[in-house]
């Protein structure tokens, strides 16, 4: 029960990108097409979820061990860092046509403040090692939702009268406002 | 060539004409976070420029040494220890101010501006142009925060800085604050229209 709790709260009560304002790049940069949205959407969960059960291990049985936490921000970034470059030669040698599509994004993916974010926020809150799992596949979860969603809109937003110097960026931003404000009514929704 | 003139203008086109935020859109992630006082944003924007100065530097002298293929990941270490002592050195000297940016601190690792800095220009250029041009990001950065900051604070408590601009409703006053503006909707929504407007005035220039 805890597990759907900490799914359902990473996905969408406290949204990745909505409430903690990670992600944002990836947001604002990959969002016009609803197809490359989705695309980078999943990878980044994948990596995500990797992520949240490497992490653990590398913290509880590594850092603690040697008496080392503090090395917590370079071992994290280091793993994340490996974990993008052994993903993208999987995917170049067992999906060609995918790794085209993903194209410079999927590296792009180390970078991404959300991955980093939600290892540090794993290792702040104690979570145990299949908590971890879920806090990272439900928080790629909720960034895929909100990028499909923001992709969605970007998509119709083609056909509307956006003011030239809303174009983009600054229309993008206005409109995550909006998305925003709507989740916030999600938050109510667990006790924690 | 290196002349003083060259500096100068390393240092002054972080500042406007190619401010990481507004222009190059970098350091989104930061930037919406932490600028919910003018105080948190000004702080963040010089733990940022401490982190590109000082790596900046190391990076700029080593980059004979650094093997391309490796990099990335270079880079990426050197920039993650300085952003560790950034970290200690913040919690040790203003506690409630690293307990109010939290995780933010440890995420300049992943900000954009200081990769992106770094492989675009300091690992190519020489240590005296790389120096201001991260210091010249930096404070760019650091501006926009504390515009960013000044305005959510602002219409969230009527403040700037602590210092009482508009009394409110609570006092006496006449100003009701916007608590949206505290929240991420308002922060979204702020920069969003910053920079519609900046862009309607780069366009006319």
């Amino acid at each position: 029960m805890r597990l759907l709790l900490i799914f359902i709260s990473a996905a969408v009560v406290n949204n990745f990108v909505l409430s903690y304002f990670l992600g944002i790049c990836p947001f604002l940069g990959v969002t016009g097409r609803l197809k490359s949205a989705f695309g980078m959407g999943l990878a980044t969960t994948f990596v995500m979820t990797l992520t949240g059960g490497i992490t653990w291990v590398v913290y509880h049985l590594i850092l603690v061990r040697f008496g080392v936490p503090f090395l917590q921000y370079v071992a994290y970034i280091l793993v994340i860092a490996s974990l993008v470059q052994v993903i993208e030669m999987f995917i170049r040698k067992s999906n060609p046509s995918l790794y085209r599509a993903l194209g410079i994004y999927l590296p792009l993916i180390t970078t991404n403040c959300a991955i980093l974010g939600l290892a540090l926020f794993a290792t702040l809150r104690d979570y145990g090692f299949l908590q971890s799992l879920v806090y990272g596949f439900g928080a790629g979860v909720g960034f895929t939702f909100v990028m499909l969603i923001m992709a969605g809109i970007r998509e119709e937003l083609d056909l509307a009268d956006v003011p030239k110097p809303f174009q983009g960026a600054a229309i993008t931003l206005i409109l995550a406002g909006l998305l925003a404000l709507a989740f916030m009514g999600f938050s109510g929704l667990i006790y924690a | 060539m290196k002349t003083s003139w060259q500096l100068y203008l390393d240092l002054v086109k972080g500042l406007w004409r190619e401010n990481p935020v507004f222009r190059l859109l970098l350091g989104m992630c930061p930037t919406l976070a932490v600028t919910t006082t003018a105080l948190q944003g000004f702080t963040m924007g010089m733990a940022v420029v401490f982190v590109l100065i000082l790596s900046g530097v190391v990076i700029s002298s080593f980059r004979k040494f650094i093997p391309h293929q490796v990099r990335i990941a270079t880079f990426t270490i050197i920039i993650a220890t300085f952003v560790t002592i950034t970290d200690l050195t913040l919690a040790a000297t203003f506690p409630p101010m690293s307990k109010a940016l939290g995780p933010y601190v440890p995420l300049i690792v992943v900000n954009c501006i200081i990769l992106g800095r770094m492989e675009a220009f300091t690992s190519k250029q020489p240590v005296s142009r790389s120096f201001m041009d991260a210091l010249g990001m930096g404070l760019g950065f650091t501006l926009t925060l504390i515009i960013l900051g000044s305005i959510r604070e602002l219409l969230s408590s009527g403040a700037v800085f602590g210092y009482q601009i508009l009394t409110t409703q609570a006092a006496g006053g006449w100003f009701r604050p916007w608590v949206i503006m505290i929240l991420p909707p308002g922060a979204f929504i702020t920069l969003g229209i910053l920079l519609g407007i900046i862009n309607t005035f780069s366009r006319k220039s």
